[in-house]
């Protein structure tokens, strides 16, 4: 756990860095400071549990032990990308780690999350899905209608709201009449706890118990890690909504030293051995910055590709439909 | 062949999918006890069971977007939305999420969802007689069915319910009790992308869909009786990806085309269709194409309003008698 949070840090730095050569376009929103949220929170659960994530959401493809490289070339725009350069950085994923995207439209992933804990439950498959979103998101009237159906139809999901005091420049006093988000589970009979974000090992604990309740059948589970985005929302943000001494404040709950002290305090592992993780994952970033860098554009007569799993030409009737040109083919 | 109404087609198109595939179900407001709104899922939750036939809470955003999640768990959910004029508040999860998944996650999956609707008038007030195809069909990613008869009814339903895509399936509330011919073998599919002309003619071109198409097909009965013009009739079908080809072949026998819909002359379908068809078909055409479209006003519930604004078979005859 303390090497991916080290890897999420250190790729979110090498991002910016990116993004201030213009080398990553768009918005570009960081993840450093809430890394414990996303790491712990996966490390609780099986690797074939589904994985859904909003725009923050490099945390979610690292935790999930998505490819750097493919990871650090979607930023870049390049074919060798998680999705081929068409989603960039909000929309990160892969369905062979069953992760399913990074979803850039606040809360709409929530309910979607519930339907596919419905079709796990439907095949009496013994999965649950992770549900990460923010405190914003549950200003929005698709929070409350996911959540009304996830419990409606006891379904084995895993609401997990960061609430990182903010939605985007809002803060809480004025998007919430509650400070607490886990009480809005409440009007909804969904068992909820209240989580240190900051601590990775507090995540993995509340995380654990919530996927076991879903897994015995029991229903959804609603998780509030409270945590603290270091930077702005995204790149282009000045911060003038918070003051310079909050930020300090947070800082000095840094999971990544808070869970190395730990380890250290209770003999797991050594100063030294800390160092060399921090040393393997810089090279493994530089690598996947070179490789970025390195790789190729997606091929411009390829942008139409992707519109339609099964592309229906009528210019061509004598055509049957073709599936041709689509490697994934059809999933599901 | 057997005669159902267009009602009883589209239920038995979700009846003979759910006898063949277990992963298809069905979701939506009041559409078991009550048997939906337009009773088209009347008796299906008896033999289905309420796990493949949801009752839903009245969340038309939620249910889209439970539905997109169940399709990428490998399920292929059917979600009725009341009306398209509810179909609003569903409009982020159908562009923002089913629309793009495919696309923007570079085909790593696919989300095989219909989501069937409603349009069409009856004194019901503007907020409930409306008609949005052509805001979906502007979407790259969806596509969009409108079927005018029983048999395509079914027949494109099952395509609907059968392909990996996003669909979106209008179906018209002044259509359900008419009755048609259909097919008797089950699972008889009719192909998604393909118009079909329907009265073959050679002075004119009508094109139209759902409800207008019949409206086409009666007036050029009245033309051909009062005025001697023989009318071609094309029923597009699928609005997207929409088949150009049949449009413009038949033009290019008549040199003369009306587009006939019930959407609002400005920014409706028919708009983008005479755009392109006039790309097309400029050197072919005798006369500039004619529309016939709802006029921009607010469906009003006095009947003697309503039948002012409600395109019918009498404004495109008079459009083709302006032709000539």
């Amino acid at each position: 756990m303390y090497r991916k949070m080290v890897q999420i840090r250190h790729f979110e730095d090498h991002a910016a860095e990116a993004y201030a050569q213009a080398k990553v376009g768009g918005f570009l929103h960081l993840y450093i400071g809430e890394e414990a949220v996303a790491v712990g929170a996966v490390a609780a659960v099986r690797e074939d549990d589904h994985i859904l994530g909003h725009y923050r959401d490099h945390g979610y493809a690292l935790a999930r032990g998505c490819d750097v490289k493919a990871c650090m070339a979607e930023l870049f725009g390049r074919e060798t990308g998680l999705c081929h350069g068409r989603g960039g950085s909000m929309h990160l994923a892969d369905a062979t780690k069953h992760f399913w995207g990074g979803h850039a439209i606040v809360g709409s992933h929530i309910p979607i999350g519930a339907g596919m804990a419905y079709a796990m439950q439907y095949r009496e498959e013994p999965l649950v899905v992770l549900d990460f979103f923010g405190d914003g998101a549950t200003g929005n009237g698709i929070f409350h209608e996911g959540l009304n159906m996830a419990a409606l139809w006891n379904l084995p999901v895993v609401f997990i709201c960061e609430n990182n005091l903010y939605g985007m420049g809002a803060t809480l006093a004025e998007e919430s009449p509650v400070s607490d988000m886990m009480i809005k589970a409440e009007g909804y009979t969904m068992p909820a706890v209240q989580c240190d974000g900051m601590d990775v090992l507090s995540v993995y604990g509340a995380v654990q118990q919530a996927a076991e309740h879903c897994r015995s059948g029991k229903g959804p589970f609603f998780v509030e890690a409270m945590t603290y985005r270091f930077r702005g929302h995204s790149m282009a943000d000045p911060e003038l909504y918070r003051d310079k001494e909050e930020v300090r404040r947070w800082r000095e709950l840094d999971p990544i030293p808070r869970f190395g002290d730990f380890l250290v305090q209770h003999r797991i592992t050594s100063p030294q051995e800390l160092a060399e993780v921090n040393e393997e994952v810089e090279a493994e970033m530089l690598e996947a910055v070179r490789f970025a860098d390195d790789s190729p554009w997606p091929d411009p007569d390829s942008v139409d590709r992707w519109i339609y799993a099964k592309p229906i030409n009528p210019e061509a009737p004598e055509e049957a439909p073709s599936m041709a040109g689509d490697p994934a083919g059809a999933a599901t | 062949m057997a005669e159902l109404t267009y009602r009883e087609a589209v239920r038995s198109a979700m009846r003979e999918e759910m006898r063949s595939d277990p992963r298809v179900i069905l979701m939506g407001e009041s559409i078991t006890g009550y048997g939906g709104s337009y009773a088209v899922t009347k008796g299906l939750v008896e033999e289905f069971g309420p796990k493949r036939v949801m009752e839903t809470p009245i969340a038309e955003a939620g249910i889209v977007g439970f539905a997109v999640g169940a399709a990428m768990g490998g399920l292929r959910p059917v979600a009725e939305l009341m009306t398209v004029n509810f179909a609003l508040l569903a409009l982020d999860q159908i562009v923002n999420s089913a629309a793009k998944f495919h696309y923007m996650f570079g085909g790593q999956w696919s989300v095989p969802l219909v989501v069937r609707t409603v349009s069409g008038f009856g004194q019901l007030g503007p907020t409930h007689s409306q008609t949005f195809e052509g805001w979906f069909a502007s979407v790259p990613g969806l596509k969009v069915v409108m079927p005018a008869t029983p048999a395509d009814a079914k027949g494109l339903l099952l395509a609907a319910i059968r392909d990996p895509d996003p669909v979106i399936f209008i179906e018209h509330s002044l259509l359900y009790s008419t009755k048609g011919e259909v097919p008797e073998q089950e699972g008889l599919e009719v192909p998604i992308g393909r118009a079909a002309v329907v009265r073959e003619g050679t002075d004119v071109t009508l094109v139209g869909y759902s409800r207008m198409l019949l409206q086409a097909l009666h007036a050029a009965e009245v033309l051909e009786r009062e005025d001697g013009v023989s009318c071609e009739v094309i029923d597009l079908r699928t609005l997207r990806p929409l088949d150009y080809p049949t449009v413009v072949g038949s033009v290019a026998r008549t040199h003369r085309l009306v587009l006939c819909g019930e959407d609002w002359r400005t920014g409706g379908f028919g708009g983008s269709l005479l755009s392109e068809i006039q790309d097309r078909s400029f050197d072919d055409l005798d006369a500039p194409i004619a529309r016939v479209a709802m006029r921009d006003i607010p469906l009003p519930y006095s009947r003697k309003l309503e039948q002012q604004l409600i395109p019918a078979s009498q404004q495109i005859v008079e459009a083709v008698r302006r032709m000539s």
